[in-house]
């Protein structure tokens, strides 16, 4: 029923013409349906006007994620991209670890791989030995089976699941996230039903810990909430408790029962110490208490795109567990029903193995030394420069990010001028650096800092 | 048409746990205690079940993952060769938050067709999902925050996973007749009849092909009464195209129903996954395409589709996607693909012959037609649960409760073993 040499196929606004003819009958306005009958268009009929999504918005980019789509447009040949946070070589190129290499090449090659889904709950060993990495392989919570955990999709998706468990079967709404935080935190939490709310915790005129401010704010939330706390490597401003910190912290929230979320996307890559980088999470597991902990491969690992990551909640005792576990079956399995099978075998492969394992540490004791070297010349290139400020924190924070302490209008000159990428905060990865961008980097910094004064 | 509402969240009463300083968290109480045991998945449990069976006879028809004809799990040959170029590969970065583009839009071509005039004006909005689960779940997510007062029309029966999607999205659910008991067919009059008195403007969920667990598809002259009644009472339909080119052995046959809808006019939406037809499970990958008026709705509604994404995951995973795209995008791999696909497809109706065959030499009083007019994977028995807990409990057999066989499961080894024991059970029906 078309009228097919009137189909100009070259141009969009031809090809539509072509369509609606096809569907016209000459003189009036009826359709025609594939079978040949005539349909009434009423005026809020769905063909070509009339979608029932037609008040769907554009939604705002995403800051960070911004920051890469701003940086790839510009061809400044100076450009340097400090926003998101993957690692980089000192070539500015990224990298996939040789043992993931290794372990890739293996699995290929293996015919007893699994090659249908996994369970609901990811793949077992991957699982264990997610729990051990953590909570250490001594850990009393792990051998009295008190631990669930299950593979989810990254950092990301370990935060969703437990978030979402927690909306349905705790009996506190409310979780409280540290001011600053990784962007994604407060949306995650939201569309999981839980209420989000802050606790203070860095310090601008220090650049460091606000931790009277920390501790009054966790003495004032209510008993039973949520505590949202970066194990490590605070994103986005670097800045960890010490130690001691640490145990006044948990002090504090076990006396007032807060449940203790831990997000740990950086372990290994913070210190270059996978046991250093795991104290503050083995501290509260230690004392016999529960907690949720949402691990991610995503830096430590290299395995970014894989998205591959664990949910791990620590209860009270293995009975409690097993019904935990068979919960959280019920988040995932119509959420994605499975998690995907290629990044939790390579590290499942990895972990297991003792060799590749200690390669592992090694490589990754390499990023982390890299990131930590950056930081010293950022620091003394400023230092030559005489720039006004303190700019001590650089080497104090820790871990893939520096808050600089940088103002809005001073990113933006930065910019403009010196195609500097990073996000509007101020945090910039330092994983992005190298020997050659960092006099640029610092010049930068110096010429944004002395316009402002 | 039954209405099922939502599931009703468990609230726990927790007693205090005991207050102290220092280590006094060893004497607190669980706040999980009151957490009851989950009941498990009907289909997953099946084979956990089967597993866990030590007899040498035991059959798995459960859970629909493709098997061959000794029984065993399979990699695609064209998987496999994508597999050998991908590894060793430059990055593993992060994809962006709607996925992988080369995916994307070789996913839209198969779906829309080669040479859509969808895809070459841009209006489709699409994201790489986490296979057919997600992108259904994205879907319902979608549709709750932009549509927040639809809900959704679902067949009976359906995947069980469906209801549970559009009820964690808090979308609520009616449900529309598809299936006939007596016939084993399609209820075509029932169907008609519930989208006939819908409320306009309803969201309809279809199986796009190889219905899933029936194996019951209208035919092609009743999609076109479908799309033609949607268009009166203008319907929104969202497809569920879980086997294309696993149920007939010709993708682009398996998409008729999607090409009717489309050629009428449709903006439909479209949940695609290649967990069976390229062997992909466990690799979760799929894709969530909504056509919309032009370019620029498809480029708001994609970006809101990645608002909902990144929260959940942030961005999908990047080794099924890759696969998928050096696949479809190579012509020599892409025809491999295809042969392959054919040949599982072959090889199923293959099954459905002989056990059809089998049962018949048996004598069986009743009619087994519909296992050879049922497409796809899953041929719906007939059988009740209590004939099916005889099939487990005295023949070994596994398969879920609702007398769905997965054909997938069955072999030249065990075809006529499982004929005579459903002969057993259904000889004095």
């Amino acid at each position: 029923m078309g009228i097919e040499n009137a189909r100009d196929q070259s141009s969009s606004p031809g090809r539509r013409l072509a369509t609606l003819a096809r569907h016209l009958s000459v003189g009036d306005t009826s359709l025609i349906s594939s079978r040949g009958e005539a349909i009434d268009t009423a005026p809020t009929a769905g063909f070509h006007g009339g979608s029932v999504f037609a008040n769907v918005a554009q939604a705002p980019e995403d800051p960070i994620l911004g920051v890469t789509v701003a940086y790839n447009k510009d061809p400044s040949p100076m450009k340097v991209n400090l926003g998101v946070g993957a690692y980089r070589t000192e070539e500015g190129k990224p990298l996939v670890l040789n043992v993931v290499k290794k372990a890739e090449k293996m699995l290929l090659n293996n015919p007893s791989r699994v090659k249908e889904y996994l369970p609901i709950t990811g793949l077992a060993d991957f699982n264990k030995l997610s729990a051990k990495l953590i909570f250490g392989a001594d850990s009393r919570a792990i051998q009295e089976n008190r631990v669930a955990t299950v593979q989810c999709l990254s950092g990301t998706g370990s935060l969703r699941v437990g978030a979402e468990f927690l909306a349905r079967h705790y009996n506190e709404r409310a979780i409280f996230i540290p001011q600053p935080t990784w962007g994604n935190h407060p949306k995650v939490f939201t569309l999981a039903g839980l209420s989000v709310k802050t606790y203070r915790y860095y310090d601008p005129k220090t650049r460091g810990l606000n931790f009277q401010g920390l501790l009054e704010d966790l003495n004032m939330a209510p008993s039973g909430a949520i505590v949202l706390l970066h194990a490590c490597a605070h994103n986005p401003t670097g800045v960890d408790p010490t130690l001691d910190q640490w145990e006044q912290i948990r002090r504090l929230m076990r006396s007032k029962s807060l449940l203790p979320f831990f997000d740990s996307a950086y372990q290994g890559f913070a210190s270059g110490n996978l046991d250093a980088d795991a104290q503050s999470v083995r501290m509260f597991v230690a004392d016999g208490g529960e907690c949720l902990m949402a691990q991610s491969y995503a830096k430590n690992m290299g395995l970014y795109g894989e998205r591959v990551g664990a949910l791990s909640i620590v209860c009270e005792s293995a009975d409690v567990a097993v019904k935990v576990e068979s919960q959280l079956k019920l988040v995932i399995r119509p959420m994605y029903s499975n998690p995907p099978i290629h990044g939790a075998s390579i590290v499942a492969t990895i972990l297991k193995d003792r060799e590749m394992y200690h390669e592992w540490t090694i490589e990754l004791k390499a990023m982390a030394n890299r990131i930590i070297s950056m930081r010293q010349q950022l620091f003394n290139a400023l230092s030559a420069r005489g720039t006004p400020g303190d700019w001590s924190h650089i080497i104090k924070q820790i871990g893939m990010f520096t808050f600089t302490g940088l103002n809005k209008e001073q990113v933006s000159f930065m910019t403009r001028e010196y195609h500097i990428y990073m996000t509007s905060d101020g945090r910039i990865s330092m994983a992005g650096l190298n020997t050659k961008t960092i006099p640029h980097l610092a010049d930068a910094i110096h010429a944004a800092v002395n316009r402002t004064k | 048409m039954a209405a099922i509402g939502r599931g009703i969240l468990r609230r726990g009463i927790v007693g205090l746990p005991a207050v102290g300083s220092g280590s006094a968290a060893r004497s607190m109480a669980s706040w999980f205690g009151h957490v009851e045991p989950a009941a498990k998945d009907p289909i997953l449990g099946v084979t956990e079940a089967f597993l866990a069976d030590p007899s040498p006879e035991k059959v798995n028809v459960g859970v629909g993952a493709y098997r061959d004809d000794n029984g065993k799990p399979v990699v695609l040959e064209c998987v496999r060769e994508a597999e050998r170029r991908i590894a060793g590969r430059l990055n593993m970065e992060y994809l962006p938050m709607g996925g992988s583009i080369k995916m994307i839009e070789e996913s839209l071509k198969l779906a829309y067709g080669d040479d859509s005039e969808f895809i070459k004006d841009k209006r489709i909005a699409a994201v790489q999902a986490l296979s057919g689960t997600g992108a259904c779940r994205l879907f319902a997510d979608f549709q709750k925050r932009f549509l927040p007062d639809s809900q959704i029309y679902i067949p009976i029966p359906t995947w069980s996973n469906h209801h549970n999607i559009w009820r964690d999205a808090n979308v609520p659910q009616r449900t529309f007749r598809y299936y006939h008991p007596d016939t084993k067919g399609l209820d075509f009059a029932s169907m008609m009849d519930d989208i006939k008195n819908a409320p306009n403007g309803s969201f309809f969920l279809l199986h796009a092909c190889a219905h899933n667990p029936t194996g019951v598809d209208p035919s092609e002259e009743q999609w076109r009464e479908i799309s033609y009644q949607f268009k009166v009472k203008k319907h929104f339909p969202f497809f569920d195209m879980a086997y294309q080119g696993f149920a007939s052995g010709d993708p682009e046959k398996d998409a008729k129903a999607i090409r009717i809808f489309l050629e009428d006019g449709h903006q439909i939406g479209c949940a695609q996954s290649y967990a069976k037809n390229m062997g992909l499970y466990g690799q979760r990958a799929g894709c969530l395409s909504i056509l919309c008026e032009d370019e620029l709705q498809a480029v708001a509604v994609k970006s809101q589709l990645q608002q909902i994404a990144r929260p959940m995951y942030s961005n999908p995973p990047v080794h099924g996607a890759l696969v998928v795209s050096t696949i479809l995008g190579d012509p020599e791999l892409k025809s491999l693909w295809l042969k392959e696909v054919k040949s599982m497809a072959d090889r199923i109706i293959g099954m459905r012959n002989a056990l059809r065959e089998n049962l018949e030499k048996l004598g069986s009083p009743l009619s087994w037609e519909h296992i050879t007019n049922q497409i796809g994977m899953f041929c719906y028995s007939g059988m009740t649960p209590e004939q099916v807990d005889r099939l487990t409990n005295e023949f070994h057999i596994y398969m879920t409760r609702n007398g769905r066989i997965s054909m997938a499961g069955v072999t030249t080894g065990n075809v006529g073993y499982l004929a005579n024991a459903i002969h057993e059970v259904t000889k004095s029906s």
